[in-house]
């Protein structure tokens, strides 16, 4: 109560809810049509009373909610469903299915879950399971401590709001144990819905100021469009900063400078984004380029945001995921002591691809101390993030190890989602690079491609006249042609001129084929139609 | 560290199981099948368990590991449909009103969202009731919105009087722009379940002046009182016919996190909207479809709202857990008033419905001077109570009550041992209290 007297007083004057942007995620619509279902309903209750005007309309309504470009949902993936139901109801088509080759759903598009996982998971839900000889003893010991860390033995419990302390210790060990030894502690870590969650949380806590002094938050372009939402919803600046092309889309701090000190004009920068391994981008950056983002960032005055949710997804020879914790640290006392970073990852990728469970967290690191204090009385007013997903984080920070049961089968299970990845994203590089008008960048990690298309100068003439982003025409007559859902670069952000899409490699490998043939056929087609 | 108690006890919030209560044996068993398939292939689980956990996972695209969709899998959404048609005994529901949520705290703050308008002057206003958690929490103060307190009855069963809300409003409209109501029926933590008259008066009342009403059921499944019952607020505006039932703009709340399911922690929870108007309704669907919904949390509540029929195997025994759950809250409840009604200065109003109980403090006015020093007498009595026993409540003025009168709130859904438990260390803690400030 004496928290919320004090949030009350506005040491944090928060202008909109923290429940809602919690969830932010901008990619996965399957909005259904809404059915009239006329039958159920009298014309009235669907219209309203006519005769009277509603309490809540367009215009008394949140209008930020109308102005927010929800980037990658709209009219792509709207399509998308409309066709999967016109295909139900018996509609011809030049294709049977529509793949959603669109959002990084490992699961709806055929990955396996690791068995491990859902063994503990499936214990401790119905604990009564312990009693079963069927599952591994080093599976009950995992659910058994989970559900010591639950009130009542139950994961229907609501837990603490910074999440269930033991789990939170088990994520301190083994960031500990990726990063060589560096240490971690446990009240560092914030457990969240997703990583999602607790990036936005970040950023409410950042965005203050008016005008000039308005917080300005540095992303990079292309960017996974999370952040652009977010930034508008919350009324910060966003800063964008490219990544090269040219470079495999790497990160120069020349770019960052200039940037930087454009944005200086109108805005107080405060914070630099980096997503590694990048989306939609999917490079891996090196770790000296990791060096120089710590240094401009101690140099500057800015706090480093790093998005590491795919940091098992590394394919690309000679590529290694650093942390940008591990970076700092080696980078001795006068930046490990004094650059403010927080790190996110989540468990709906890498190799588990649990989106459904909605497990995740941030370690924050050289947060001042009242600061923190803040985000932790921040997070302890609104309910814990879902058990399961906390439960779920335990089981990824905890895996089986050398000479327990389910050591041999984990690692297989594990390093065969992976190898598979790996082989999707070299098949499809070399694909993309065989269709002419397209440049493909190495999927060096993540799981998405972003290659440059060639759309003819008639056909961008075209979508302009209809006011459509010419990726996005070319998006849409794709999908209306082949069923293949892609999201188009316009809306993770690309330099002017040039156009793109993002493409998951998550189908499985046939189907991956049949996409990558049926992307070319129609490439070739679209080509001489606009020539 | 040495002290007079073992254990901290915690029912100063409603966490069922963190205070004993078990969950219910076939809504995990089929979520277990969900998470681990080889379940539903094996005879170790009851017909009706796998056979459920195999259309749900055929609805949800093969794993649990999959985003949902974002309005609630459309199963999801059929089942919250028909559930609400059953319940309000054929007055419709449209699958395409309804939104799944994380549970009631975020269903509120979703249309919290929808309402207020940054920081155009005047704010918009929601008439909170008080004493409720709702009052003065994060959800409402961040959101932007202003709190306006109207004040339950706390000498009549905490009930809600028409004429308070106008006073209520007519406060309200000097420093905003009021416009909704938000009720909380059965009442928590008052324990209040509200008659159809007053339901009655309360739409009639948003509807002359022009609110939206926001009605929080999340506790419709237990009631505790003597012939009470639970009716919808849906289904009295549908009843009393036009010009209300086309008119009165209704989101109804509800979720697995209260009532026999008690499963907070899993994050499953629904709204519903009626009459609103269709364009605020797809901007609506714009704003949750950022959301991704845990699908553990929406298993959950599709069991819920989808119960087992006669004759299927786990049916009995699904039964049996629901009742024991019944006869344990009943009894708790009894037992507290046995307990209360032997100690001099506590008294408390019927309780009815919901989790709580919400006794009021007649403190001394030593006690009430000597906190005064330093914090409200009813901290004041709650955090002496902590240190000297370990047993954790909630003070009223936390729930927005104003100076003068004092509360505590204690959860009551535990298991019959804990409560015992409460009611020895909060009886002897308040014997002497009283002595020590007489």
């Amino acid at each position: 109560s004496h928290v919320l007297r004090w949030i009350v007083k506005g040491s944090l004057a928060l202008p909109i809810p923290i429940s809602l942007y919690l969830y932010i995620l901008c990619y996965t619509i399957s909005l259904q049509q809404r059915g009239t279902s006329a039958a159920n309903m009298s014309q009235k209750e669907v219209n309203g009373s006519s005769h009277r005007g509603k309490v809540l309309t367009l215009e008394t309504m949140n209008q930020n909610v109308r102005q927010v470009e929800y980037a990658v949902r709209g009219p792509m993936v709207l399509r998308a469903v409309q066709i999967e139901e016109e295909l139900k109801k018996g509609v011809k088509k030049p294709f049977t299915e529509v793949i959603k080759a669109n959002v990084g759903d490992a699961h709806a598009m055929g990955q396996k879950p690791i068995t491990f996982i859902r063994q503990v998971l499936a214990l401790c839900a119905y604990p009564a399971l312990l009693e079963d000889d069927k599952f591994p003893e080093d599976a009950k010991l995992r659910a058994r401590r989970i559900l010591d860390g639950c009130g009542g033995q139950s994961i229907g419990a609501y837990s603490a709001s910074q999440g269930i302390e033991c789990i939170r210790k088990d994520v301190a060990s083994y960031i500990e144990k990726r990063d060589g030894g560096i240490p971690s502690n446990h009240e560092n870590i914030y457990l969240s819905t997703g990583a999602s969650d607790a990036i936005v949380t970040m950023l409410k806590l950042l965005i203050c100021g008016e005008g000039r002094t308005r917080t300005g938050v540095m992303i990079s372009i292309p960017q996974y469009p999370l952040y652009s939402a977010a930034l508008t919803e919350l009324q910060g600046v966003q800063i964008n900063y490219y990544l090269d092309e040219d470079k495999c889309w790497g990160l120069d701090v020349g770019e960052l400078r200039r940037s930087l000190t454009a944005a200086r004009e109108h805005c107080n920068p405060r914070a630099l984004c980096i997503i590694n391994p990048g989306n939609p981008t999917g490079q891996v950056q090196s770790r000296q380029c990791i060096e120089d983002v710590i240094r401009f960032a101690k140099e500057e005055g800015l706090l480093l945001m790093a998005d590491e949710v795919y940091q098992d997804n590394v394919y690309a020879e000679g590529c290694v995921f650093h942390s940008f914790k591990k970076v700092l640290f080696e980078m001795g006392p006068e930046f490990s002591s004094v650059v403010e970073l927080v790190s996110f990852h989540s468990t709906s990728k890498c190799y588990m691809g649990e989106c459904g469970f909605r497990g995740g967290y941030m370690e924050v690191v050289n947060l001042d101390p009242e600061v923190k204090a803040q985000l932790t009385k921040l997070v302890s007013v609104r309910l814990c993030s879902p058990v399961s997903g906390q439960a779920l984080m335990d089981v990824v920070v905890n895996p089986p190890q050398p000479g327990e049961p389910s050591y041999a089968t984990f690692t297989k299970e594990r390093a065969a989602v992976l190898a598979d990845l790996a082989e999707k994203a070299k098949l499809t590089e070399e694909s993309f690079n065989n269709v002419p008008g397209f440049h493909c960048n190495p999927v060096q990690g993540a799981m998405y491609t972003f290659p440059r298309i060639t759309i003819p100068q008639k056909a961008i003439d075209q979508a302009k006249a209809a006011g459509q982003a010419p990726d996005q025409m070319y998006c849409m007559k794709l999908l209306e042609t082949t069923g293949i859902c892609l999201v188009p670069g316009s809306g993770f952000g690309q330099r002017e001129g040039t156009f793109h899409f993002r493409m998951t490699i998550l189908p499985p490998k046939e189907k991956l084929k049949y996409v990558l043939e049926k992307i070319a056929e129609f490439n070739a087609q679209f080509l001489q139609d606009y020539s | 560290m040495k002290k007079p108690y073992n254990e901290v006890i915690d029912v100063s919030r409603d966490n069922p199981h963190a205070t004993g209560m078990k969950p219910m044996s076939f809504v995990r068993q089929v979520i277990a099948s969900c998470i681990y398939p080889e379940l539903i292939d094996s005879d170790k689980m009851p017909l009706d368990v796998r056979k459920r956990a195999k259309t749900l996972l055929e609805c949800i695209g093969g794993s649990v590991g999959c985003y949902s969709d974002t309005i609630g899998i459309p199963i999801m959404r059929d089942s919250v449909s028909d559930f609400l048609t059953r319940r309000d005994e054929g007055v419709p529901s449209a699958s395409g009103k309804i939104f799944i949520t994380h549970g009631s705290d975020h269903g509120f703050g979703l249309l919290l969202t929808m309402l207020v308008r940054g920081d155009r002057s005047p704010l918009v206003g929601v008439l909170t009731p008080v004493p409720s958690q709702d009052f003065g929490n994060a959800t409402l103060v961040a959101s932007g919105a202003t709190a306006v307190p109207y004040y339950l009855d706390g000498q009549q069963g905490w009930r809600l009087h028409t004429e308070e809300l106008q006073r209520a409003l007519r406060s309200a409209r000097e420093v905003c722009d009021p416009i909704a109501l938000y009720v909380i029926n059965p009442g928590d933590p008052t324990g209040h379940v509200q008659s159809r008259e007053s339901m009655e008066e309360i739409i009639r009342f948003v509807y002359e002046e022009k609110l939206l009403l926001f009605a929080n059921e999340d506790h419709q499944d237990i009631l505790i009182g003597e012939g009470c019952m639970f009716i919808s607020y849906k289904k009295v505006l549908a009843e009393m016919g036009s010009p209300f039932s086309d008119a009165v703009e209704l989101a109804s709340i509800h979720s697995a996190s209260k009532g026999f399911m008690g499963e907070g922690g899993l994050h499953g929870g629904y709204l519903e909207l009626v009459n609103f108007d269709p364009s605020v309704q797809i901007e609506f669907d714009r704003l949750i479809s950022l959301l991704v919904l845990p699908i553990i949390g929406q298993l959950a509540l599709e069991v819920m709202l989808n119960p087992l029929q006669p004759g299927e195997p786990s049916y009995e025994h699904y039964q049996e857990e629901i009742q024991h759950i019944r006869e344990t809250l009943v009894h708790n409840v009894t037992r507290a008033f046995e307990v209360l009604d032997s100690l001099p200065g506590i008294s408390c109003e019927p309780i009815n419905g919901g989790a709580s109980m919400f006794p009021r403090l007649h403190l001394p006015h030593t006690a009430i001077h000597q906190a005064k020093e330093e914090q409200l007498p009813d901290f004041f009595y709650c955090s002496r109570l902590l240190e000297q026993t370990g047993l954790c409540v909630c003070p009223g003025s936390d729930l927005g009550l104003p100076e003068g009168t004092y509360h505590i709130r204690l959860c009551i859904m535990t298991s019959v041992d804990t409560m015992e438990e409460v009611l020895r260390r909060l009886g002897k803690f308040h014997k002497q209290f009283m002595k020590d400030f007489s």
